[in-house]
């Protein structure tokens, strides 16, 4: 905060509620519905392990006997009544949706924030600096948009897992998983920021800043960067939808998470072997979480971009 | 004579037009220059106020780049103070960065939109580190003052400011780190003329209040006409004629100079007829032969097209005209 705020204003949550965004996001209802949504998911991912009615990962908590439970119906064995049913080995559905969608966010976030912070600062020197150092930065972007994202997050996975060694595997598994999906995503924040970059930097503020000699790195992230992140923002929004799916993907696959620290792919994978047996629970729960969060998060980016957009007003 | 603040000498400025390198190879054709800027020589008094005038793409803008080090010169020097620009690097070059500063031509790209006023305006103290703490904040608000507008709109941002108010703004950055030496590059063009006249007058009364130094570049003559002791007039970046202000507008020696002031309307309504400027600027990538005005000159002799004619001392500045030289204007 500089020395300029003025000291007598609005307080912030005032100013917030009155912001052209803030309107624009009360008068839109799918804006506030998917906003409830998603922030309904994120809340309970947070506070899973005071919201889940169990523990699935305490062993000690399970019982066999409960497996197999169908939602709202007493187990035959136990009696016990679940909301969502149970898996194979008598875990509640809720609650591992509830931890899955905990890892799932973790991961999205994760893979957006680094995918973020490595798009942006190499699209700000690419179109700061220009010359060769842009035309490489950018050849190896068009090269890396020539694969599919999630063969690339494949690779740099089976990369990763030949060099960890395998009592680490499992530990490591979840950071391998973020800097996979995020290595694969950088290059449209980079592409984006360059863009910008390159129309921000030949404005007169940027001449006059330059006139008095300030460090080109302080012109980055002091001028530049606040004027190129309105975009970035959107792309991030729907990043991380991407990234949820993305991770739910390799999990699904079985590359992705281990069973015992389940994401919400995992636990579509789990499930997906009891469909035809008739167990339909196990696998259409956590997808409808997925289905659930993905779409929610899309569709705020999407009613993000057009509210940022001045020209759509 | 007043002792020179700025010197400028045999200042030029290409740029590499060529279209990329695969282009070149197989259209098989070699790379393309632009001179901007050719061997152009003048030196600014101390206290007074230069003017570079001329028509777009004339290389007054490029002139004002080299002179702030926005672009480094292609040949050429700039002396400041007696201390040439090029080779003066860490604090030496910091101290000699204080003393100048730039007004640009769009108040609306000027100031970053997402900082406020205070802190645009502190941007130079903060840099060279003048004051710190509530000095800054003191200095900010006297500053804002001095240019008319009030200590509180510090807080504000720029979008809450109209065209003219956004130009106050500028100025009063570029005082803040307390410059001899102020370029203006057409401070006024992208105003209304209503406003303009309030600008020129505070630039006026600055310079008068802290003893500026002013480098001025304007397309428009009858504002050169309000501002400027001297006046020099380029032509397809090479300087055509610097003569005194009054006395470029009563007798222009140059064939160009002539030409432009005759374009200019007759406000005062001496009955003089308004002529048209005839013909266009030539394209600088490819300039005619000899002299570059000699395809609009109207005094135009062989000579004109075979050689370039280099400055000649005149009482109050120079011209570079063969017909000046040999008396026939």
């Amino acid at each position: 905060m500089s020395d300029f705020t003025p000291e007598t204003r609005p307080s912030a949550l005032r100013r917030a509620w009155d912001s052209d965004l803030a309107y624009s996001f009360r008068t839109s209802p799918v804006a506030l519905v998917s906003g409830i949504v998603a922030l309904a998911i994120i809340l309970g991912a947070v506070f899973a392990p005071w919201l889940a009615p169990y523990d699935p990962f305490d062993p000690g908590s399970l019982n066999l006997m409960d497996g197999f439970t169908p939602p709202m119906e007493p187990n035959p064995f136990t009696g016990n009544v679940y909301w969502m049913g149970t898996d194979n080995q008598g875990r509640d559905v809720f609650s591992t949706i509830l931890y899955g969608a905990r890892t799932s966010l973790f991961v999205g976030f994760a893979a957006v924030l680094f995918a973020m912070v490595l798009g942006i600062s190499l699209g700000l020197v690419a179109g700061y600096r220009g010359g060769w150092l842009d035309g490489l930065l950018m050849r190896i972007a068009d090269v890396q948009l020539t694969f599919p994202s999630i063969l690339l997050a494949l690779l740099i996975f089976g990369v990763a897992r030949g060099f960890i060694p395998p009592a680490y595997r499992e530990a490591m598994a979840i950071w391998v998983l973020i800097i996979a999906i995020g290595l694969s995503d950088w290059v449209q924040y980079a592409r984006v920021v360059r863009g910008a970059t390159m129309v921000e930097k030949n404005k007169e503020y940027i001449q006059a800043a330059r006139v008095i000699g300030v460090h080109p790195a302080k012109i980055l992230v002091t001028h530049i960067l606040p004027n190129v992140m309105g975009p970035v923002l959107v792309i991030a929004t729907i990043g991380l939808a991407l990234a949820i799916i993305a991770e739910a993907t390799l999990s699904f696959l079985g590359v992705g998470l281990p069973p015992t620290q389940p994401s919400l792919g995992t636990l579509i994978r789990i499930g997906q072997g009891f469909l035809f047996s008739g167990e339909w629970w196990i696998l259409a729960f956590p997808a409808i979480a997925l289905l659930a969060l993905a779409l929610s998060v899309n569709l705020l980016g999407d009613w993000l971009r057009d509210a940022l957009n001045p020209r759509l007003r | 004579m007043g002792d020179a603040l700025v010197r400028v000498e045999g200042l030029t400025r290409y740029f590499d037009v060529s279209k990329p390198w695969l282009n070149r190879v197989i259209e098989r054709e070699p790379k393309a220059w632009l001179t901007a800027v050719a061997d152009v020589s003048f030196e600014i008094r101390r206290g007074e106020t230069f003017a570079l005038v001329g028509e777009s793409g004339s290389g007054k803008s490029t002139i004002a780049k080299m002179i702030v080090g926005l672009l480094p010169p292609s040949e050429g020097r700039i002396v400041f103070d007696g201390q040439p620009m090029a080779g003066t690097a860490g604090a030496a070059m910091r101290s000699l960065r204080r003393r100048f500063q730039m007004i640009f031509q769009d108040p609306f790209a000027s100031l970053n939109p997402r900082w406020r006023v205070g802190d645009i305006i502190a941007e130079p103290i903060r840099t060279f580190g003048l004051a710190s703490g509530a000095e800054v904040r003191r200095e900010v608000g006297r500053l804002l003052e001095v240019v008319g507008l009030g200590a509180a709109d510090a807080a504000k941002f720029p979008h809450e400011f109209s065209g003219g108010q956004r130009q106050r703004i500028a100025i009063a950055r570029a005082l803040s780190s307390k410059p001899e030496f102020i370029v203006c590059d057409e401070p006024t063009s992208a105003l209304d003329v209503s406003v303009q006249a309030q600008i020129l007058n505070l630039m006026r009364d600055l310079q008068d209040e802290f003893g500026l130094t002013y480098l001025f570049i304007s397309h428009d003559l009858s504002v050169v006409r309000h501002m400027a002791n001297r006046i020099g007039v380029l032509y397809l970046g090479r300087l055509a004629e610097v003569a005194e202000g009054k006395r470029l507008f009563r007798e222009p020696r140059h064939p160009y100079s002539r030409m432009l002031l005759d374009a200019v309307p007759d406000l005062e309504m001496s009955g003089r007829r308004r002529k048209r400027v005839e013909g266009e600027i030539p394209n600088p990538i490819d300039p005619p032969p000899g002299c570059a005005f000699h395809p609009r000159c109207p005094l135009v002799a062989d000579r004109c097209r075979r050689e370039i004619p280099a400055p000649v001392p005149v009482a109050d500045g120079m011209a570079a005209c063969f017909a000046v030289e040999e008396g026939r204007g």
